[in-house]
């Protein structure tokens, strides 16, 4: 009896182990959800100015607030007159830290440079339109001049900014418009190569093929879809790359084209299975009628089958661009990496998730980059996630 | 009539060109493959031999083996295994056994559908800030392992509940009825039956771990560690992220070319091998069944 017990009480811990691992997948989610956008959230309360920096500028001056990409095109010496910002008529003279033995002597700063912060401080206040950058720990006490830094990076900088340039000192500038295009560019110009191909494979496997050939032919496909993408990306950068330099005489063969083709020979599985399937669900019934009626069988696979099948169609189409949007490896390492707006497919681009890839290594952790890389992937995770509920809904209509 | 004749060959021309285009595109993509493989192939194969596969790296990645990175990646493979079998099997077992309420099964199903659809560097980021850092895991084999096992869950939670329900009801029936209880039937009846199928779930997760790169970038990979792992807490190189560095980032892009051609090839066959074992399996089951 004793035995018994124990066997039930054994059974029951079993079940509901069971039952935890049911809940598994959408744990993880509930998980990646939580810790995503709390690496991310931090970034929108951080300042613009890399952290433990001063930005200041002579008490005189007017301007009080600069954006990211004013102070890096004045550290650039692109903006050269405090007119450009909003300010009086008066030229700009920048201050990093390193210049200051151009204005005062060793003497003056002291063995130990201990004079240091009152030096940067009588040099600021000596120039009206001077703009300073300089490292906290030398922050003279009663400072004259006036810190601009106190901005935090904003929304709209990040969303709608047009520069991605996350090494730029003092201020690095996080705009994703760049990457975010560059990611579209890329997988549109796949879907649109690999659609045409895959739909007319997926007809001529549903419709056409003997079994004999289509038992060639799934295993090859399933065959393209285990190919490791880094292997992809390595046989992109060794034959399209070139390629694609060579037919477009460009001087380099990283583009955003070299990408696209990997991408659509990579989307090519996805779009094929699925939207198989969706043309073999087509009821015998509706197939027999057209033919009875005296269409051709092309007639019947154009006005019968794809239209009953268009949802999962669709719905495939739709998760051969969650594919491709999401792709990583292979893109990172034939689109040439440059984080710009692209304005034709013969540039290097790079997208949102070869950027996380390349700069994550290097982002100090906690830091506004490294916050910045993983609100990239908070994007990513919601576009995906997006992507992939409306393709399960498209697919889910008709049955 | 002679309308009707043309329309009709019209017809006949049109369907003619059609079907002739949709044969020419299904050779171009098995064409792609051969391409594919074959290029590797031939560039790799003189690459390949005993000391390429069981030497380590040295000369700045020049010249010697891809043993760490071989190693590695079979640490992965097991690791991520170890978790991923049990607990996307039991997944699927509830799924398809236990749950009886429809909407939580959708729910569940829907869930997994878009685990699976999620992009691999984001299960690089997650892990990196769950295993990495909030549980201090530090750059390793079983941080890396267990992003690469939530990776591939989804895989091993459809592969097993397809599984299940291809097991007849009948016999679920047949064992309930001698006096079994539900977790006996389970374990006893419907698992056995349906063991092939799941395990090619497993040999196509094998296939996926032993790919990708993404997530074990900022969780396990090392650029460069010419020793084995003694313990789970240590780095590792693995095969995937190798070729990546072989390929974009050595200290001697053009010296290096031939061992990522070399490491290429050793990856294209795992999967290769992996496949083929999966389909033979499935097929050996098919007949099985047939009989």
């Amino acid at each position: 009896m004793a035995r018994r017990k124990l066997a039930i009480v054994n059974e029951k811990i079993a079940e509901t182990i069971i039952r935890v691992c049911g809940w598994i997948s959408s744990l993880t989610i509930l998980l990646m959800v939580v810790f995503l956008f709390k690496e991310g959230a931090g970034l929108f309360s951080s300042k613009q100015v890399e952290d433990g920096y001063v930005l200041a500028v002579n008490k005189s001056n007017k301007v009080d607030h600069l954006g990211v990409e004013n102070i890096k095109d004045i550290f650039d010496m692109e903006i050269t007159n405090w007119k450009e910002v909003g300010g009086e008529d008066m030229d700009i003279i920048v201050f990093r830290f390193t210049d200051i033995t151009n204005y005062v002597s060793a003497e003056q700063l002291g063995a130990d440079f201990e004079n240091l912060p009152q030096c940067i401080d009588s040099v600021l206040a000596a120039n009206a339109g001077m703009i300073a950058f300089f490292p906290e720990t030398y922050m003279p006490e009663n400072f004259s001049g006036k810190r601009i830094d106190g901005d935090n990076i904003t929304l709209s900088s990040f969303f709608a900014g047009t520069e991605w340039f996350p090494t730029a000192t003092p201020a690095p500038i996080f705009g994703i418009l760049p990457l975010f295009l560059a990611t579209i560019l890329v997988s549109l110009a796949a879907i649109i190569m690999a659609v045409p191909l895959a739909l007319s494979v997926a007809i001529y496997m549903a419709e056409l093929a003997s079994p004999k050939v289509r038992k060639i032919l799934k295993p090859t496909i399933e065959l393209l879809a285990g190919i490791p993408s880094v292997v992809y990306g390595f046989f992109g950068l060794v034959v399209f790359v070139p390629m694609v330099q060579k037919a477009f005489d460009l001087p380099v063969g990283e583009t955003a084209l070299a990408g696209a083709i990997i991408l659509a020979i990579m989307a090519l599985p996805t779009i094929i299975t699925v939207s198989e399937d969706a043309m073999r669900s087509v009821p015998r019934s509706m197939k027999e009628a057209s033919l009875a009626l005296g269409a051709t069988h092309w007639q019947t696979i154009w006005k019968v089958i794809m239209p009953y099948a268009s949802s999962g169609i669709i719905a495939a189409i739709v998760m051969g661009v969650g594919r491709a949007i999401g792709e990583t490896m292979a893109v990172l390492m034939v689109t040439g990496n440059s984080a710009v707006i692209p304005d034709s497919l013969l540039t290097p681009v790079r997208t949102i998730p070869a950027t996380i890839a390349a700069e994550l290594g290097e982002a100090p952790v906690g830091g506004a980059h490294y916050q910045a890389l993983f609100m990239l992937g908070c994007i990513l995770f919601v576009i995906t996630l997006l992507i992939s509920l409306a393709a399960n809904k498209i697919q889910s209509k008709k049955k | 009539m002679s309308s009707i004749t043309s329309l009709h060959t019209r017809k006949r021309v049109s369907q003619h060109v059609a079907f002739w285009i949709f044969r020419l595109t299904a050779l171009a993509v098995v064409a792609v493959l051969v391409w594919i493989l074959g290029f590797l192939f031939v560039n790799g194969a003189s690459v390949i031999s005993w000391e390429f596969l069981t030497s380590e790296p040295t000369n700045g990645m020049t010249e010697g083996g891809i043993l760490p990175a071989i190693v590695g990646t079979l640490c992965l493979v097991a690791g991520s295994m170890l978790f991923a079998f049990p607990v996307g099997v039991l997944s699927g077992i509830y799924m398809n056994e236990y749950a009886k309420n429809g909407w939580i099964i959708r729910f569940i199903r829907m869930m997994t559908d878009n685990l699976g659809a999620i992009p691999s560097i984001v299960f690089g980021l997650f892990g990196m800030s769950l295993f990495v850092n909030a549980l201090d895991f530090g750059d390793s084999i079983i941080a890396g392992s267990l992003t690469l096992g939530l990776l591939v869950l989804p895989i091993v939670i459809r592969t097993t509940e397809e599984a299940l329900k291809t097991v007849d009801d009948t016999l679920r029936h047949a064992s309930l009825a001698l006096g079994a209880s539900k977790f006996y039937t389970v374990c006893h009846v419907v698992l056995p039956v349906a063991m092939p199928n799941i395990l090619t779930g497993l040999i196509l997760a094998i296939g996926r771990v032993s790919g990708e790169t993404a997530p074990i970038l900022f969780t396990v990979a090392a650029y460069f560690l010419p020793k084995l792992p003694s313990s789970i807490f240590d780095q590792v190189m693995a095969l995937p992220y190798h070729l990546y560095v072989l390929a974009t980032s050595g200290t001697d892009l053009i010296a290096s070319r031939r061992m990522a051609y070399g490491t290429a090839l050793v990856l294209i066959v795992i999967v290769l091998i992996l496949n083929i074992c999966a389909t033979l399996i499935r097929k050996h089951f098919t007949k099985h069944q047939a009989k």
